[in-house]
């Protein structure tokens, strides 16, 4: 298993994107190797061997500029598709939650709004490195840092976004099965770069809010 | 005749007496010059406690789970250490001599030493010496770094990945509350008072300090609370005197 | 003195040439020590606790020297191996010889660009013996990690100001490669006969003159957030270790629009040189003409064209607007078009040729072959949405070693073993020569493949210790193998090292034309003399004139008339 397991909705779709362009790849890196194997083996100089005056063939020079331009057009209308799907925010899913990172070095502080729907106010809920999402419902999930620039990136939801000193940028993401998953930081930001990770536990609607409020709890 | 050479021997005694006593006197004239010796002839010691009044608010709940290794170390709450209070009484205040020291004082050999264990800074609050070795030690399975952000002296960020690693710093200018972090665990954090002199202590849970050992004189002694404030009286002490003097804070 | 600071350009070209090969030693040492720390986590290395002790104290690693590491290595690669190697060396030696000009156009600028390389690298150099260690914050030095004094210390200072001054020696050379080029061609040296090597260092001439000049502009004004508190890079409201800091008002991406503005374009002028070395190389050891002599003269330029035009899939995750990120995926995809024409036209080249497999043309045809797993994963890349998980991984190192070692390092050995008896008129050892080829492409694939692996099974790059992360701790074996390939594949350049310095005295001595090759620079002596050419020179022919039906050897010069089409 070459990918970690997907645990969100436009993972399967990222790697579907990925496996696609594997076997095309895949394919050209066989084609042209083999060929280059065979020549360098079937032409090699020996006595007799002649090298042929040749000095191109248009048509085969249009027929391989035109296919692999072909290829990449259907590559690249195929890579749009899921990128606005996950990125356009006018395709983005109506979101049940959300949640705020605001990066440091070399922590990731995580905050929810509480009941009342804002942050900032005295109900918020604030942890370290831990994250939790309800399975089955899209998250929002808000990106800042303090001081430089950090990444989230969690690989089996297949996201992942900068955090931009001065610059709040978002993602969205819904889980698709209960889990335990690691954050990695992935922009060096530092010693502790490294060092950076969350851990991020998707879990059924009820355990979520059980968590939620248990964790207000105990601060 | 006899009465002369008793007169004659008297005077030998009497002289002989006279040197010793006057080599004894000389002796203990130029012991007391020295100041080791002097302390000991001292044997001061300043003493109390240091409280706190009012309202202490209770303090915040440190996160312990943001990093599984140090949850591990903890299976109970850990409070977070910016104001320590019990029965009134307040812990981890510097105490020190602030005025009326002379003389030079050299660094001692032996290191003061700082440990990260379960993710939390051994001791929180500690004296040093100018010129005295600091050992920074991680008894930890987890990276912490040891982020010095000193003012007067010179700042130092050092990663310990390792368990067992141990670094050593020593800085060179006094300076009171030198801050250390750990940016892997934004909870961390200790205090130092680095000073030029041997006279400082920190008072312990029930909130008393002592210090030992000053000269006797008039010193101005201060108390240092890292959210509090400083707060100074002036002491006298006579050699061999002991004197209680106590702090009082008003929590905010 | 006047040998030393010689204005001759195949003296200038050779000092290049010694000079950032042993900057690529170091180079590769400072990897060396990367990939200890990849193999062996935490692991004491005993003697490296005398060379580097506030790094490897005890000789265990240290975080923030491992950064160190990993941004020298790719800052000494790229800007004193690499780009002075391709551009600098084989630019300075080949342009006047292959045009059929004396010399250079400007030969005392050319004197000066080279002397301006060591000590912009001794100032990059120099923040490993300064207080706070060398430039830790990645070759792509992204502010606000690099452009606050309070995250990283004199040491990236130095190394913004070292970069600036290795600019203007670039600057300084493309200049004359493009006026020599234009201006000093021999008479019937038309555009269009002109070998495909020059094609390639006449657009990464371009590429280097235009784009160059934004690489200072960042530089300048980094060095200007850095030391005086500007705030080009830095935004309001940065609080590091607790302090809220002074600056406003600057753009976090601004730097990085910047900096890939010139350093994709860099990318090209790193691989179009040894493109244009295999494009000579092949013809000559085929005994064929190029195959398509047009589509790989203009697919250089294309390339470099478009090459201005992708430079933002660097940033396809930077915070950007997603519709950027569809713009720059387009051109992206674009530019593997004139890409792929290439590699087509070598295969067309071997098709039916008569082929001769010395060691120039190993590293040619490694060069193809490494270079288009390099390209084939670019596509990946490109893909914007596999982008955001490739990212910053492993996938990514994988891919630019493979176009950067796989592609440019084995052009530049093809072109050193293939030039190297006209620089100094003796043979590499041939056989010597094979083994260190294949010892290079074996071990090079040993290392650098599994990193595609790594990158899909999400481990990040720059980091000091992987197996901090639960999913990643299964990785340990695989690394400490590629590490083990690693030194293997260093030690094995002793090979190449000892073939080059031991040939100049002892090799067997070259002849004017040791391939049986038609360029002009084969028409003189092995060395030529100063002032290349005995009288004036005129072309008749295109440089690819091999196996012409009727001639009486299978080479004409281009000094020579062909009987083929003449071009």
């Amino acid at each position: 298993m070459l990918l970690p397991e997907s645990a969100s909705t436009y993972g399967p779709k990222v790697d579907q994107l990925f496996w696609i362009i594997l076997w095309i790849t895949g394919f050209f890196f066989f084609v042209v190797q083999g060929c280059l194997l065979l020549f360098v083996l079937k032409y090699r100089n020996r006595p007799g061997q002649k090298a042929a005056y040749v000095h191109g063939n248009n048509w085969v020079e249009i027929v391989w500029t035109v296919i692999p331009a072909l290829i990449l057009l259907a590559l690249t209308i195929a890579s749009q598709k899921v990128w606005a799907e996950i990125r356009y925010p006018k395709y983005a899913p109506l979101a049940s939650f959300q949640v705020e990172i605001l990066a440091e070095q070399f922590a990731w502080n995580i905050r929810y709004p509480g009941p009342d729907g804002q942050f900032g106010t005295a109900d918020d809920i604030s942890t370290i490195n831990q994250m939790h999402l309800p399975v089955g419902m899209p998250v929002q999930i808000n990106i800042r840092s303090k001081d430089v620039i950090h990444s989230f990136f969690v690989p089996e939801f297949r996201v992942k976004q900068d955090a931009v000193p001065g610059l709040p940028t978002r993602v969205w993401v819904e889980a698709t099965r209960p889990g335990q998953f690691e954050i990695r930081c992935a922009e060096l930001c530092g010693l502790g770069h490294y060092r950076m990770r969350g851990l991020v536990t998707t879990e059924p609607i009820a355990d979520f809010q059980a968590w939620l409020t248990e964790t207000k709890a105990n601060e | 005749m006899y009465p002369v050479l008793l007169f004659k021997e008297e005077m030998m005694k009497r002289g002989l007496k006279f040197g010793c006593l006057s080599v004894m006197v000389l002796a203990l004239v130029a012991a007391g010059n020295r100041p080791q010796e002097a302390a000991a002839a001292g044997g001061t010691v300043i003493s109390g406690s240091v409280s706190v009044t009012g309202n202490v608010p209770a303090p915040a709940k440190i996160k312990m789970a943001a990093d599984p290794a140090c949850a591990q170390a903890h299976p109970d709450a850990v409070m977070a250490q910016d104001i320590v209070a019990s029965g009134g009484k307040l812990r981890w205040v510097l105490v020190y001599v602030k005025e009326g020291l002379t003389g030079s004082f050299p660094a001692p050999a032996e290191p003061v030493v700082i440990n990260q264990t379960g993710c939390m800074y051994e001791p929180h609050v500690f004296g040093i010496q100018v010129g005295q070795k600091l050992e920074i030690v991680n008894s930890d399975s987890t990276l912490h770094n040891i982020n010095c952000q000193a003012n007067t002296n010179k700042k130092f960020n050092i990663a310990q990945p390792v368990k067992g690693m141990k670094t050593t710093k020593t800085f060179d200018q006094p300076e009171l509350g030198v801050p250390f972090k750990c940016n892997v665990h934004p909870w961390m954090s200790a205090r130092a008072g680095v000073f030029s002199h041997p006279f400082f202590a920190v008072t312990d849970a029930s909130g008393a300090f002592s210090i030992k050992g000053l000269p006797a004189g008039t010193y101005t002694i201060e108390a240092w609370q890292e959210k509090l404030g400083a707060q100074s009286q002036k002491v006298t002490v006579a050699d061999g005197e002991t004197k209680e003097i106590s702090f009082s804070f008003a929590a905010k | 003195m006047s040998k030393i600071f010689s204005t001759d350009h195949k003296v200038i070209g050779i000092q290049f040439l010694i000079t950032s090969l042993l900057f690529m030693v170091f180079g590769g040492g400072l990897a060396m020590l990367v990939r200890w720390q990849l193999g062996w986590p935490g692991h004491a290395l005993p003697f490296m606790e005398r060379i580097a002790p506030s790094g490897m104290p005890g000789g265990v690693m240290l975080p923030e020297y491992y950064n160190m590491l990993f941004t020298m290595h790719g800052s000494v690669m790229i800007f004193f191996g690499i780009i002075p190697l391709l551009s600098g060396a084989f630019g300075n030696y080949l342009i006047p010889l292959k045009v059929g000009a004396p010399d250079m156009a400007f030969p005392r600028l050319n004197a000066l660009s080279y002397w301006m390389f060591p000590p912009a690298a001794a100032i990059v150099l120099s923040g490993f013996f300064l207080e706070g260690g060398a430039a830790a914050a990645g070759w792509t030095a992204y502010p606000p990690l690099s452009g606050l004094k309070e995250t990283m210390g004199i040491g990236q200072t130095m190394w913004t100001a070292g970069i600036l001054v290795l600019g203007f020696s670039n600057i300084f050379g493309a200049v004359n490669y493009i006026t020599t080029i234009i201006n000093h061609r021999a008479p019937g040296m038309t555009f269009h006969r002109l070998p495909i090597s020059i094609w390639a260092l006449f657009t990464t001439a371009v590429l280097t003159l235009l784009a160059t000049p934004v690489l200072a502009s960042a530089l300048i004004l980094l060095l200007l957030d850095r030391t005086i508190g500007t705030s080009f890079f830095l935004p309001a409201g940065l609080i590091v270790d607790g302090t809220t800091l002074a600056h406003a008002g600057g753009q976090v991406l601004l730097w990085q629009h910047l900096f890939w503005f010139y350093s994709h374009p860099a990318v090209y002028i790193m691989i179009l040189p040894a493109m244009g070395f295999v494009s000579d190389i092949l013809p000559t050891f085929s005994r064929k003409p190029i195959f398509g002599y047009h589509a790989i003269a203009y697919s250089a330029v294309a390339i470099g064209a478009v090459g201005f035009l992708v430079w933002a899939h660097h940033m396809f995750q930077a915070g950007m607007n997603p519709m950027l990120g569809t713009s720059f995926m387009i051109a992206t995809m674009v530019v593997a078009v004139p890409t792929g024409v290439k590699i087509f036209s070598w295969l067309g080249t071997l098709w039916r040729g008569s082929i001769r497999l010395k060691t120039p043309m190993l590293h040619a045809l490694g060069f193809i072959s490494m270079f288009l797993i390099g390209g084939l994963t670019g596509i990946f890349l490109a893909s914007t949405p596999v982008d955001m998980y490739m990212h910053d991984t492993y996938f990514v190192v994988g891919h630019l070693h493979y176009v950067l070692f796989g592609g440019s390092l084995f052009g530049a050995f093809a072109g050193i073993t293939f030039w190297y008896p006209k620089m100094f008129g003796r043979m590499l050892n041939d056989r010597l020569g094979k083994v260190h080829f294949w010892l290079t492409f074996v071990l090079f694939n040993a290392v650098m493949f599994p990193m595609f692996v790594l990158g899909l099974g999400g481990m990040p790059r720059r980091i000091y210790d992987y197996t901090q992360y639960a999913g990643l701790v299964h990785f340990t074996g695989l690394n400490r193998m590629m590490s083990l390939a690693a030194f293997t594949l260093m030690t094995s350049q002793f090979l190449f090292a000892f073939n080059f310095f031991w040939s100049m005295f002892r090799g067997k001595k070259a002849g004017d034309n040791p391939w049986e090759a038609t360029t002009l620079e084969w028409t003189v002596p092995s060395p030529p003399p100063h002032g290349n050419f005995a009288g004036p020179v005129t072309v008749h022919c295109g440089p690819y004139e091999y196996s012409v039906p009727g001639a009486k050897r299978d080479w004409t010069m281009q000094t020579e008339k062909s009987q083929g089409k003449a071009h």
